[in-house]
């Protein structure tokens, strides 16, 4: 299974982290710490692939972001680049073009397409049309919602509360 | 909760607060356009800000608070935990925009087992997972408990995950992919609830849905790998035939995951295998299925020859492919997976191997050099460890270090098991010492030292490759090096009868660059040259004697120069026989070896009376100055010199003539004492030495000295210590003891020796030998820097396979001294491997119905993976659960079924033949689940014997729960 999903850009700083297996806090800023350090040092067109603590951590450049993945010793790695890649083209595709100012400024819809994309550290929608589709489908639901609360009446029931 | 406690005294936010309230956006940008370092400021500014406001009334101020939290602590790694509360009340909120964000929060900052209000939730989640809740907000549950199911939840919230999971709500839940995610978390962190869960999961695989199956497969992947796989071996069948029908990549690759596991356990589902296997490794396009395929090949099939021959084929395939590192790295890594049964395999792809140590990538590099290592055997340790450290001199520092380090492990394996010709081995370290960037001077150091005590045979090469050490001056400036010195200056010392020209010796130890030593080794030097002067001067004495008395006798000259070699030869003896040697002078008939060493130092002739009155002085002022040094150690070594020179200098005679030393009896005397204190032959002590050390009747010894305890304990801990310890402080107490008390300290180490006779090791002879195997650092490699791969490869024309191999001399004797010795050294093997112990030691465990033990081994592990620490749990409480899920299914489908059981129980090999449902689903492949399980059954009932009785009912549950 996976274990996290990291998104580091190429100065370290950190664009998304998901953990699916229980980290604490602290641990989790040693692992982003750690494996910044192994992963931005290597050059270009080495392998995909680190190993950490028994586990590995698979890899994934794009433009100035890094894509980062644990699994297991016995997991398929080339399976995860594909997950990763998938990933990225369904950011890609929902934000017309994705960029590292896209994650930044939306990051809360950057973890409701992973949600969409990964659950409890597995693969579970493999379809980018359902994917795009489900999360369409959500934010007319929220759309929707905040149009109705904001509403006159609604405001007006809000300040004299 | 500390956010609670600590807002209850701040004031209440206002509604101007959350009127005026910063968005995430407004956040973001004050975050991105602080100047370099204001950032921990603004951020506990922002801290207390969203602490104020999100006590807010308002779910608008309180949600917003709360995203910000959240973007503050995913990205900024700030803690959050204190907010669970928060996250909590927002829940419940009607709006999907508040929900989201609750959800979102609570996931990222919920832990299992230290949120407290986690229990808090139950409610809310399980309002959301009821089926009249909208998809989304069900999504949004599931979510959560997928990553923060404590077991408590997990148990609670089952049954609200059946409906989503079921096939038999119609129509069946969109969200039941996600709906089997969920139940596979709470199945492996709740064992309890494998009743509820584990039949709508199973159901789920032969769901019309693919993105039901796949999750489903994703489920019983995991839990194939986490937990006993023999658990799941019923639904082989149903895997099967998914493998068959599927042609969806991620799913077939996790199908290959669990057959990975499975076949193993069951030879006749491995031989089903193969076809499919090799159908899809010549058919897919698709690298990721490739590489599973191989996977599965290598680790479940490794017995069926035409699917690995496949499979090799498709990893040359990778190892090929120029553009693409990825590629290589796994070929390298499936070809580790092959155990030294297939080394044709590596053999093969020898030349792809060996050019992958000179890769661009250190990952690959160092896979490549794992799979060689893995490759060694006694008979090719020889060519590949010359390959490597050749190979060291030329690669970057980092990389060269990890080559000695493995080269080092390797062949200082469970005491050298792998080295047959120990000269070869002792050139090599030689040649590791000289490498320029080798850091691993500890290693080389023990291992000297170590084979100078256990290895007689190879004292004299190792002599040789001392002498050339300490002669190197180039040597003395380099940190890492000054252990390996000190290990040869003690060689050259403590074995200096191997020498072919001490003086020399003398001059290297006492060279001026020596000043550049830490004072530990210069230590170890000074006593070197205190042992070689003690021996030059025994030895000269011995041959003016030989003289004398061949000039008095009838000389004839044969007979001269064997008194010669049996006298100069004695202290060798001394050690062969290990007797206390100041008798054996009348000499005792030895190997030809140092005889002919000595003869040759005979031509040469070293001692005159000139070149040790030369080599007294050359001492006297080297060492001199070093009698004030502050160092103790070098103080005190310096001045036991100093007090033999000292001592010899009072006795006139010796300057003016040589019979001046036979006049005057007494340097010889001195001389012969020193030399059979020197000549106690040191061996290695084993680390339960002192254990068995009986305590003498009346000795006390925790009375008032129980709080020392820990000191005494220390000492048990170093095994490695030991040794040099007990090296250093021989040499310390005999030093200590001047001439004259050192005839008692000889005979007390005597008579403790015939005491304690256990503790020593036993003497023996040895072969003869010669050196027909060419040296290490013999220029085998053409120095040119040019293709270094190319020459690489040329290197290795033989190397790699295990051939049979002529030993031109037989092995000589290793001291080993019992269970315990080389503990240490042994390798850790790799994790893959003490992985797969430990998974078959526990299915061996549940098949002949043991409890199953936490035994140390098995801790490491669970430690090792805590991420999955309920796993143990899980095996056990699945296969009871199991049994109690049975009895449920079976009063819901048959009534007969507790009859059937207890029925089963007895006659387990007549199951067969009682009356099934004749069910219309009854296909082919549920009667092969009956055939392969029912072979299964006999499998075990052939390993389990006489425990049948016991552990029957747990096999049926499994059956009975098919069909």
């Amino acid at each position: 299974m996976i274990h996290f999903v990291i998104l580091i850009s190429r100065q370290g700083k950190v664009r998304l982290t998901k953990w699916y297996s229980p980290y604490s806090q602290k641990e989790r800023t040693k692992v982003i710490r750690e494996l910044s350090g192994m992963i931005l040092t290597r050059g270009p067109k080495l392998c995909n692939f680190v190993e950490w603590k028994g586990y590995k951590v698979v890899y994934r450049r794009y433009a100035s972001l890094y894509f980062c993945m644990c699994i297991d010793a016995d997991d398929n790695e080339l399976e995860i680049l594909e997950i990763i890649h998938h990933f990225v083209e369904i950011l890609d595709r929902y934000f017309g073009s994705v960029c590292e100012l896209d994650l930044i400024f939306n990051f809360h819809k950057a973890y409701y397409i992973l949600d969409e994309i990964l659950i409890a550290g597995e693969l579970q929608e493999s379809s980018k049309k359902t994917v795009a589709r489900l999360i369409a489908a959500q934010d007319s639901l929220v759309e929707t919602a905040k149009e109705q609360a904001s509403s006159i009446s609604n405001m007006i029931a809000q300040a004299t509360k | 909760m500390a956010g609670g406690s600590s807002s209850s005294t701040a004031p209440a936010p206002s509604l101007v607060d959350s009127l005026f309230q910063r968005s995430l956006d407004d956040l973001i940008k004050s975050l991105r356009s602080q100047p370099a370092g204001a950032e921990p400021t603004l951020l506990s500014r922002a801290l207390a800000e969203i602490r104020r406001e999100i006590r807010s009334s308002d779910p608008d101020t309180k949600a917003i608070a709360l995203q910000k939290l959240t973007y503050l602590s995913s990205l900024h790694g700030l803690d959050a935990s204190w907010a669970a509360f928060h996250a909590l009340e927002l829940l419940p909120s009607p709006s999907p925009l508040h929900k989201r964000l609750a959800y979102l929060a609570a996931s990222l900052s919920f832990h299992p087992s230290t949120t407290d209000v986690l229990p808090l939730s139950t409610h809310q989640l399980r309002k959301d997972l009821s089926p009249s809740s909208p998809p989304p907000f069900s999504s949004l549950a599931l979510h959560l408990l997928s990553l923060s199911a404590s077991p408590d939840l997990a148990r609670h919230l089952a049954p609200d995950l059946l409906p989503l999971l079921s096939s038999r709500s119609s129509p069946p839940s969109p969200l039941r992919p996600k709906a089997a995610a969920a139940a596979l978390r709470a199945l492996s962190v709740c064992p309890d609830v494998v009743p509820h869960l584990f039949k709508p999961l199973v159901d789920c695989l032969s769901s019309p849905d693919p993105r039901v199956v796949s999750a489903a497969v994703g489920a019983f992947a995991e839990l194939a790998s986490s937990g006993d796989p023999s658990s799941y071996l019923p639904l082989a069948p149903e895997f099967y035939r998914l493998l068959a029908d599927s042609r969806s990549n991620w799913i077939l690759i996790k199908l290959l995951k669990i057959f990975a596991r499975l076949a193993p356990l069951e030879p006749r589902l491995a031989a089903r295998l193969v076809d499919p296997l090799c159908d899809l490794l010549r058919r897919s396009s698709a690298q990721s299925l490739v590489f599973e395929c191989v996977r599965t090949v290598f680790s479940g099939l490794p017995d069926h020859d035409g699917a690995v021959r496949l499979a090799v084929d498709k990893v040359k395939d990778f190892l090929a492919s120029a553009d693409d590192p990825n590629l290589r790295y796994l070929g390298l890594r499936a070809l580790s997976m092959l155990g030294p049964r297939h080394s044709w395999a590596v053999e093969e792809s020898r030349e792809a191997v060996i050019r992958s140590l000179a890769d661009p990538d250190p990952n690959i590099r160092r896979e490549a050099l794992r799979l060689i290592m893995g490759m060694v055997f006694d008979s090719n340790v020889f060519e590949i460890s010359i390959l490597l450290v050749n190979y060291a001199l030329k690669s970057d520092p980092i990389f060269a270090n990890e080559i000695l380090d493995a080269v080092l492990t390797t062949c200082g394996r469970n005491v050298y098991e792998l080295i047959v010709d120990f000269d070869w081995y002792v050139s090599l370290l030689g040649e590791m010492a000289r490498n320029p960037h080798c850091t691993r001077g500890e290693e080389i150091e023990r291992q000297l030292v170590d084979i100078g005590l256990r290895v007689r045979d190879a004292r004299p090469e190792l002599v040789r490759v001392a002498r050339d050490l300490l002669i190197d001056p180039a040597l003395l400036g380099n940190p890492f090096l000054c252990r390996i010195l000190s290990a040869a200056a003690w060689v050259s010392g403590e074995y200096v009868e191997f020498s072919r020209n001490p003086l020399e010796l003398v001059e290297a130890l006492l060279q001026p660059r020596t000043s550049l030593l830490p004072p530990l080794v210069r230590a170890v030097y000074i006593q070197a040259v205190f042992k070689v002067l003690v021996f030059c001067f025994n030895t000269y004495i011995d041959r003016l004697e030989i003289s004398r008395l061949s000039s008095l006798g009838n000389s004839t000259t044969g007979g001269a120069s064997s008194i010669i070699e049996s006298k100069s030869t004695a202290a060798a003896s001394c050690i062969a026989d290990g007797t206390t040697g100041i008798e054996s002078n009348d000499g005792i008939a030895i190997g030809d070896k140092p005889a002919s060493l000595f003869s040759s130092i005979e031509n040469k002739d070293p001692f005159t009376c000139e070149s040790l009155t030369n080599m007294l002085i050359l001492i006297e002022t080297a060492v001199d100055p070093l009698a004030e040094n502050d160092e103790v150690e070098v103080q005190e070594r310096t001045r036991n010199v100093l007090g033999l020179i000292h001592m010899l200098r009072e006795i006139p005679t010796w300057k003016t003539e040589e019979q001046g030393f036979i006049k005057d009896n007494r340097i010889g005397e001195i001389v012969n004492l020193l030399q059979s204190m020197f000549s106690e032959e040191l061996g290695p002590v084993s680390v339960n030495a002192q254990k068995r050390v009986p305590v003498p009747e009346g000795l006390v010894l925790e009375e008032n000295l129980a709080n020392l305890a820990w000191t005494l304990a220390e000492d048990d801990t170093a095994p490695f210590m030991s040794i040099s310890f007990s090296l250093r402080s021989h040499q310390h107490g005999e030093t200590k003891d001047n001439a004259a008390s050192s005839v008692q300290s000889t005979s007390l180490l005597a008579e403790h020796r015939k005491r304690h006779g256990l503790y020593y090791l036993p003497a023996e002879k040895d072969g003869t030998e010669s050196n027909d195997y060419p040296r290490a650092n013999d220029p085998l490699l053409p120095a040119s820097q040019g293709d270094v791969s190319e020459d690489l490869v040329k290197l290795t024309d033989q190397s790699l396979i295990p051939r049979k191999v002529k030993h031109t001399k037989p092995r000589p004797v290793v001291i080993k001294l019992d269970e315990g010795d080389g503990v240490s050294t042994s390798p850790s093997t790799t994790v893959k491997e003490s992985k797969d112990d430990l998974l078959s030691g526990a299915i061996h465990d549940v098949l002949l119905g043991k409890e199953r033990k936490p035994s140390s081994s098995q801790k490491k592990y669970s430690d090792k993976s805590s991420r999955r620490r309920v796993k143990d749990v899980s095996d056990n409480g699945e296969s009871v659960s199991l049994s109690k899920e049975k009895l449920d299914l079976g009063d819901r489908e048959h009534r007969s079924s507790g009859s059937r059981r207890s029925k089963h129980r007895s006659h387990g090999k007549e199951r067969h033949t009682s009356p099934q449902k004749n069910d219309e689903k009854e296909e082919k492949n549920h009667r092969n689940s009956t055939r392969s399980s029912h072979h299964h059954e006999r499998h075990k009932h052939r390993q389990r014997g006489e425990a049948l009785l016991d552990v029957a009912p747990q096999a049926p549950v499994i059956q009975d729960f098919l069909l």
